[in-house]
Parts: structure tokens; sequence; C-alpha cells
């Protein structure tokens, strides 16, 4: 088991034990659950029931055409059915079924089971994030894809793919859990259907809105596990990442004292802070690029047809109040600007509008402030 | 137009001499036609239209994969290509092609004049570009195609759609009344038109595919008009069939787009396994071997596939012996499955094979059509399922039974049948190459896509991790191939219409049917009589002189 103690928790931007990112596979990953295991064991005992019989087919096909060729003199022979040869090509099929189906029911049972889980995590996916909240620690974050890959991606940004680290498998906060225990996974969406995937722990399950689905893990060994939303939903869907740092119990609890502790003193720093037109741009750039960005592009620019421009754009140059009342409770016409009041607080928002209100030529000169925010909620 | 208004009865005598002793020209011959052949034409070359434009999506997709990061398509627009491929493919390309085979088949291949409901035939097929046209149209609108997936899972397709959403339900429901048209045509003609003498179990196998096709028709698409119209009612009329803040439920979409889509997976391969029922006899110079457990076996299939439409959705989270239940229906067609292919390698076993083209296309599709049955037993296994749903293995399975299954089995019939429509014979080294450059190329393309879905590749992402580019490098390699090599197709196509050697009743020496016992090309109303019953049995249950009560057990072992 690698010792991984000393691996900084904060952030993902080391490299990978679990799964490296560029290495070719040809297979499904290494599990690293107990489900990975049976899963992947019935994956290699159908893989290899397939190909045996495809062997079969192909080698009996294969004899026939080259055995019986027109061209070799092959005279046609007289027969067109045979029962005893009918029936029993029915029955070897039906035979290796009920032998594969029995592990099979097994295993299934088995990794639908549920118990009563130590850690209980509630992920909800959203266009085109993830949420994860511990109800029961009150700490709760989004976890975006990191904005260098974005960058990279980004149509004529002239950036090379390969040099960004983690390509498109990086997140500015992984999802950390402990590892030897049972974690119950709550998967929910707040609007169209995501599915959350990582290969090792040998499952995807969807998150549905107006569901809560449980998927119960275990996960054997610390280390970072890396996959991605896996069912259709719109423009980012290939941008949602999934990264789940596993580490020991220990230390997941000395992760959760200190995100508590930090969650606890940012909130009092906010409240102690002098704003400041310098202060609301810096933060306000720091939650556009994380967030906004997404759509809207970094530059301000957004993607014609499909995410509207805010550089010069009438509601980032025009009256304060639409613009607050967009952000904080959403777009009437176009569900996928959604309201972000529930997800930002007031400071944050206060930053953002203001970042938006003052960036790529947009000079409106407004400073704009958390109560001006919550006037607006 | 004044004359014929005022002259109504002059009009009367001039369309009945246009029916009884000629026929209108020009663009109006192929307007109004009703003549199953015409028909079928129109159904094959709108087809072969439709073949190109949903393989150049699929080109710009591939182009879009070559490499890592966004060259060509921003996200949206990509979603929307993978989307209108999807349908094209599916609505505008196998599914007409497989009628427009039907149209000019089964009346020739059962000894009928045409077919049982002519001008609803006509007008199922013009059906077809008008919803073409609308579909495709949705490009032309703001936001763009349809690109919540041609599965448009609510609600990103209701909720949060795009405007040409709505567009697509209507193409649907246009393509839904031609498809149950077309399949009521089929039933009535193949049960009311037979020859006298022709029994149902002596019909041919590609006439008894296409019937049972036609009931799954009969019985799927009008499931998908009423989730398109749903889909459309919670865009604009304020239901919530599939919201859950409104009490609905975003599953039931699932289960019941799936309850269409699992029979129509079945209603674009039936047929196919009809087709490469008839081509295998005929280059083998044998009988089909198990006649009666092929047709039992294509019985079962169409049965089994609307029992298992939730294999698709073994991810939603469903009670466990759900999950087992919709395994075990779905292990079950491998069976009937399997004893097609078995029969097809018995009907090669001690044949006299040659190798002509549309052989050549018969044999690939049994071999590749095999790879695709087996990775849908691999995916019918729910624990493994779990990791292959919707990745990159999900899209190598479907295009192994898609392109090297009903693609394949389409060409094949084309070429088999080319020599009977036109007249003429095809140019062979011409097909052959067609044939090799395709059979690797479509190799190349999707069986990388197997381990790049293994290795952890989700479907439909216009951009993706590095440790997947290999594979997708491959894979667009391939597809540019394959794509360019279908123009030696239409090449083939035009040189044999335009002109070539005469291809005689019957080109194949091999093949027996009651299309071979006509000129080729068959007379207008292909059969004003109907056929002996002498040539009717000779050219079936007596087919290379064998009787099936003939052909004793132990004559295997001889």
């Amino acid at each position: 088991m690698p010792a991984t103690a000393e691996v900084p928790t904060g952030t993902s931007a080391t490299g990978s034990i679990a799964q490296p990112t560029t290495a070719l596979h040809w297979n499904l990953p290494d599990p690293a659950t107990a489900t990975g295991h049976q899963v992947y064991d019935m994956h290699m005992m159908v893989t290899l029931v397939c190909a045996l019989i495809g062997l079969v087919v192909f080698a009996s096909m294969t004899w026939a055409i080259v055995r019986w060729r027109r061209s070799e003199g092959a005279v046609a022979a007289r027969f067109s059915h045979h029962a005893g040869l009918e029936v029993l090509w029915t029955l070897v099929p039906t035979l290796i079924l009920v032998a594969m189906a029995i592990p099979t029911t097994r295993t299934l049972l088995a990794i639908n089971r549920t118990a009563a889980p130590a850690v209980t995590v509630r992920i909800t996916g959203s266009q085109w994030k993830w949420h994860y909240a511990y109800p029961d620690l009150r700490l709760a974050f989004y976890s975006n894809l990191k904005s260098d890959s974005r960058e990279a991606s980004r149509k004529g940004s002239g950036q090379s793919p390969a040099a960004v680290p983690n390509y498109l498998t990086d997140v500015d906060r992984p999802l950390v859990l402990p590892t030897g225990q049972d974690i119950q996974l709550q998967l929910g969406s707040d609007d169209v259907i995501h599915s959350w995937w990582v290969p090792a722990f040998g499952f995807k399950r969807d998150a549905i809105p107006g569901y809560l689905n449980l998927v119960d893990i275990n996960i054997e060994r610390p280390g970072w596990y890396r996959g991605q939303c896996a069912e259709l939903c719109g423009a980012g869907h290939a941008y949602m990442p999934i990264v789940v740092h596993a580490v020991p119990p220990a230390q997941f609890e000395g992760w959760v004292a200190q995100e508590q502790r930090r969650q606890a003193a940012e909130l009092a720093q906010a409240a102690g802070r002098p704003w400041t037109r310098d202060e609301a741009m810096t933060q306000g750039q720091e939650t556009y690029e994380t967030i906004c960005a997404a759509c809207h592009q970094k530059d301000g620019k957004g993607i014609p047809g499909t995410f509207p421009a805010l550089a010069g754009s009438a509601v980032a140059t025009g009256p304060l109040r639409a613009h607050l009342k967009i952000v904080v409770h959403g777009s009437q016409r176009n569900p996928v600007m959604r309201a972000f009041g529930k997800e930002l607080s007031d400071l944050k928002l206060a930053g953002v509008i203001t970042y938006e209100r003052n960036a790529w030529g947009n000079d409106t000169g407004d400073l704009v402030t958390p109560d001006q925010v919550g006037a607006a909620r | 137009m004044s004359e014929i208004l005022s002259g109504t009865g002059g009009a009367i005598s001039g369309t009945e001499a246009a029916l009884h002793h000629g026929r209108p020209r020009g663009w109006w011959r192929w307007l109004v036609t009703t003549n199953h052949k015409d028909i079928g034409t129109l159904y094959l070359v709108f087809s072969l239209i439709m073949l190109f434009a949903g393989g150049a999506l699929a080109l710009l997709i591939r182009a879009e994969l070559f490499e890592p990061g966004l060259q060509l398509v921003q996200p949206d627009l990509y979603n929307a290509l993978v989307t209108m491929h999807g349908l094209t493919m599916i609505f505008l390309v196998i599914m007409p092609a497989l009628v427009g085979l039907a149209n000019w088949q089964i009346p020739l291949m059962i000894g009928a004049p045409d077919m049982a409901l002519p001008r609803i035939n006509n007008w199922s097929f013009w059906l077809l570009p008008c919803a073409a046209v609308l579909l495709w149209s949705g490009f032309l609108l703001p936001r763009g195609g349809p690109n919540a997936g041609w599965t448009f899972y609510a609600p990103l397709s209701s909720t949060y759609g795009p405007p040409s959403i709505d567009f697509m339900i209507f193409a649907i429901h246009a393509l839904g009344v031609s498809s149950v048209l077309g399949a009521i045509n089929i039933i009535v003609t193949t049960l009311n038109l037979r020859a006298p003498s022709m029994r149902l179990r002596d019909m041919p196998l590609f006439v008894w595919t296409w019937l049972i096709t036609a009931f799954l028709l009969v019985l799927a698409m009008p499931v998908l008009a009423a989730v398109a119209t749903m889909v459309l009612t919670d865009r604009h009329f304020g239901t919530s069939f599939f919201i859950a803040a409104g009490g609905g439920d975003p599953v039931l979409f699932q289960h019941v787009f799936w309850f269409f889509g699992h029979p129509e997976v079945y209603i674009m391969i039936l047929p196919a396994f009809g087709v490469i029922s008839e081509v295998i006899p005929a280059f083998a110079r044998k009988p089909l071997f198990g006649r009666i457990s092929m047709i039992l076996a294509v019985i079962a299939i169409a049965f089994l596939s609307v029992i298992v439409w939730a294999h698709h959705m073994f991810t939603v989270g469903m009670p466990v012996t759900g999950q087992l239940f919709f395994m075990y229906a779905t292990a079950v067609i491998a069976i009937p499955t399997g004893i097609k292919v078995f029969n097809w390698i018995a009907t090669l076993w001690q044949g006299s094979l040659s190798f002509e083209t549309p052989m050549l296309w018969a044999l690939s599709f049994v071999f590749l059509f095999t790879v695709g049955g087996l990775s849908g037993v691999m995916l019918a296994n729910v624990p493994a399922d779990y990791q292959y749903q919707d990745t990159y293995f999900v899209v190598a399975h479907l295009h192994y039974v898609l392109v090297t299954g009903s693609l394949f089995a389409i060409i094949a019939a084309i070429y088999f049948w080319l020599p009977k429509w036109t007249g003429h014979r095809f140019d062979e080294r011409l097909g052959q190459l067609h044939f090799w450059l395709s059979v690797v190329s479509v190799n190349l393309t999707f069986f990388p896509m197997h381990f790049a879905g293994l290795a952890g590749m989700p479907r439909r992402i216009p951009d993706y991790a590095l440790q997947f580019a290999d594979f997708n490098l491959v894979a667009s390699i391939g597809a540019f191939v394959f794509g360019f090599s279908q123009l030696i197709f239409l090449w083939v196509i035009v040189k044999t219409v335009r002109g070539g050697e005469p291809a005689g009743e019957r080109p194949w020496e091999g093949a027996r049917g009651l299309e071979w016992t006509l000129a080729s090309p068959p007379p207008y109303h292909s059969f004003e009589l109907p056929p002996s019953p002498e040539t009717v049995a000779a050219e079936g249950p007596l087919a290379y002189g064998i009787a099936e009560s003939d052909a004793k057990p132990d004559e295997v072992t001889r």
C-alpha cells in the first residue's frame, strides 16, 4: 500500500498514483474498491467467454471459406437442416448463459447491498460542475475543472493540451474520502441528468433531478482517483471531471478539522475586511475564472450562438439592477444561466459582478457591495 | 389548368391513358408515382444521399476528435453533430434503405404485380424528404441544431433544449407516420398478394424478416411519437411529464423512449438478417440451412426485443430485481441470434463457395455482426455494464451492429440485386476494391473504440484526456478512409445504371427466387399474372433440386 500521508490534500496538481493519466490503457483500470474488484472479475469473465465463442465462430467460418471453394472444384452437398445440430446449438449457448448468470447474479446482489455508512456524502451534479456536501460534518463545496485545462481546450487558444498536467481530469477542489470505511454516496442533480463515474471504483451511477441514488463504496487504498461525468448534460459535458483523494481515516479527520477552520476563518476575514475596488476585482476575477468562464469564457467574449458575451454586453454595462437580478435569480429565458444566489455568498457575488462590470473594457467604474447583493436577493 | 377544370371527362380519360398505356415523364413521374419499383428507387436514392450527409457529420466529429483540444467546432455544435449524425443515420439512411429494398423486392419475391397500397406507398416516401428538411433546418435556428443526443433525454431536451428540438419532434412525427404506413403496406402486401401457391412458410427469408419487422414498426413508432409529444408539451404547454419539480419523472422518459428504442434496434437488423439469408445460399449454391428455425429465431428475437428496454438504463438506479429481469431477458436474445449465425455457417458448410462482391459483404457481415453481438452479450452483464454504459465501448458495439451489421447487409443487397434492377452487371473489380477498403477501414475506425471505452472515455465528448489520444487518432484515420471509400460505391452504382454488360434474367447462377424468373430490369407491373405453382416450387421449397423433406439428416455426413 503506497504511503500518501505526505501528499498535500488541498490541491490535486501532483501526479496521480492510482491512475496515470497519460499512459495508454487497454483495459479497465486497477480496481480500488470491493465493488471494483467484483465488477472487474465479471468484465474479465464475459470478455474471455465472448472471445472464446468468437474464436469458435471465426475458425469454423474460415474453415468453410477455405475448404469449400468453387474455384477448387467444390460441389455443394445436399442437406438443408439437421434437427440434432440445431438443438445442439440452441442448448449449448443456453448452458453457457446460465453458467455466466450464476456468478453475475451473486455479484449484482452483493454490490447493490447498502450498509450503515461511517461517512455520508451528498453529490449534486449541475451544469457543469459537481457539488460535494458532507451533511454530518457541516462541509460543502463545488468542484470545478481547473482553469488551465479549460483554457487549453478552448478553440483557437493556441495552447497545447499536452502541456497541461492532468488535462481535463483535474479540479480545483477534489472530493476527499477516508479509506477502509463504508461511505454512502447520495447522488442527485440540480438541472439535467449527469452520471458520476470513477472507473477505479467499478461503477457509474446517474445523478437525476428529483432522485437520490444511493451507492455504498469502501476504498481500499489511498490515492488519487479520476473520472468524469458520463451522461450527456449539455455543452460542458466534457468539462466536469471528478477527482477523489482517498486518505487514511486519521488524515481525513485532520482534513475535516482544517476545512472547518478554514471556512470559519474565511467568513470572519471577509466580515472584517474593507471592501475596496482592488479587493473586489481580485476576488471577482478568481470566482469568474472558476465558475463563469465555463460558459462566458475567460476573455468575456462567450461563444457566439451558444453563450452570450459579457464584454460590452447590455447587461454588464447597463443598469446594475438587471445585472444583479440575472446573476442572483437566473435567466427567465435560458435555464442554462441559472440562479447563482444559492451557490455563492453575497461577498463572492459582489466581487464577480464588480469584475464583470469593469473587466474587458466594460469600464463602468461600479463597485458592487455585498449589501447591494443582499438587497437583490 | 382551365382545360382540366372545364373538361373533367377528358382529364379522367387522360389519367386512364397514363395508367394503362404509359406513365408520366420527368420529375412529375417521380412525384406522383405509385409503382413499387419507382418508389423503391426513390427510397434508395434518398437514403444514399442522406448516407453522405450523415457521413459528412461523422467525419466532422472524427476530425474534431483527431487530437485533444477543440480545433473545429464549439461544444454545442459538437453535440448537435452527434445528435444529427445519429438521427440521420437511423431514420434517414438505414430505415429508408431497408424500406426501399422491401419496396423493390417484396412484390418481385412473392410474385405480386405491385404493393397492395400504392398511393399510401407514395405518401410514405414523400413524407421523408419533408421530415429531413425539417430536421436539418434546425441548424439554421438560434442556438443551433438539436443537441441532446439522438436519444433526446429529458430534461436536457425539454427544459434546456434549443428551439430546433421542436423541429426535431415534428420531424419524428412525420417519420413515424411514414414508417407506420410503410409497415402496414408491407404487412398487407405479404399477407394478401403472395402467389396463390406460395405458403407462408415458403416465403423467402427476406420477406419473412420484413413481415415481422413491420409488426415491430407498428408497435414501436407510435410510442416514439408519444414520448416526443410529451417532450413537446413539457416545453410549451406547461405539463411536467419529465420535470421533477412539477411532480414528473425524468426516468419515465427513458422507459418510454427505450420501449420504442430497443425494438427499433431490431427493426434495423432483422431485414438485414433476411438479406444475408438470401445472399449466402446463392453463393454457396445450397439451400439455407434450417429455414424453419431461422424464421422461429426471428420471431423469438422480435418478441424478446419488446421486453428488454431497460438494459439501456442499468445505471439509473433501478431496483436490483428489475436489473436482474432485464439482464436475463437480454441474455436470452443471444440464443436465437446464435442460432442464426450457426445456421449461416452451416449453409456455407460443404457448399460450393464463390466470392463475388455481394458474398464478400455478406460474409463480412457474419464475421463483424458477431463481434457486435458478442460485445452485446458483454453489455448485458449488469456489473460489467456499470463500467461500459455511456462509454466508447457502447459506441463501438452499436457501430459494429449498425455499420458492419445493417449497413453492410444493405450494401450486400444492393450489389446482389442491382443487376436485376438495372439490367446491367456492375464492375466487379470496383466492387471488390470498395469492399476491401471498407472492411479494413471500418475495423480501424471502430475496434479501437472498445479500448478507449474500457480505458475510461465517455461518449459524446468533444475533447478528451490525453490517455485516449492514440485510440482516437487511429479511429479518425480509419473513419476518413471508410468515408471516402463510399465514393467508389456511388461510382459503381452510377456506372451500372448508365450501362454495362447485360445481366440476363439470373446474373448469379446460384441465386433462387421468383425475382430471378423475370427479365432484368423487370416489367413495369412486375407479375401481371401470378407465377405458376411449378415456378414457385422450383424457386422456393425445391430450390437446388432439394425438397426440405428429401434432405434427410443423415445426408449431412455423406
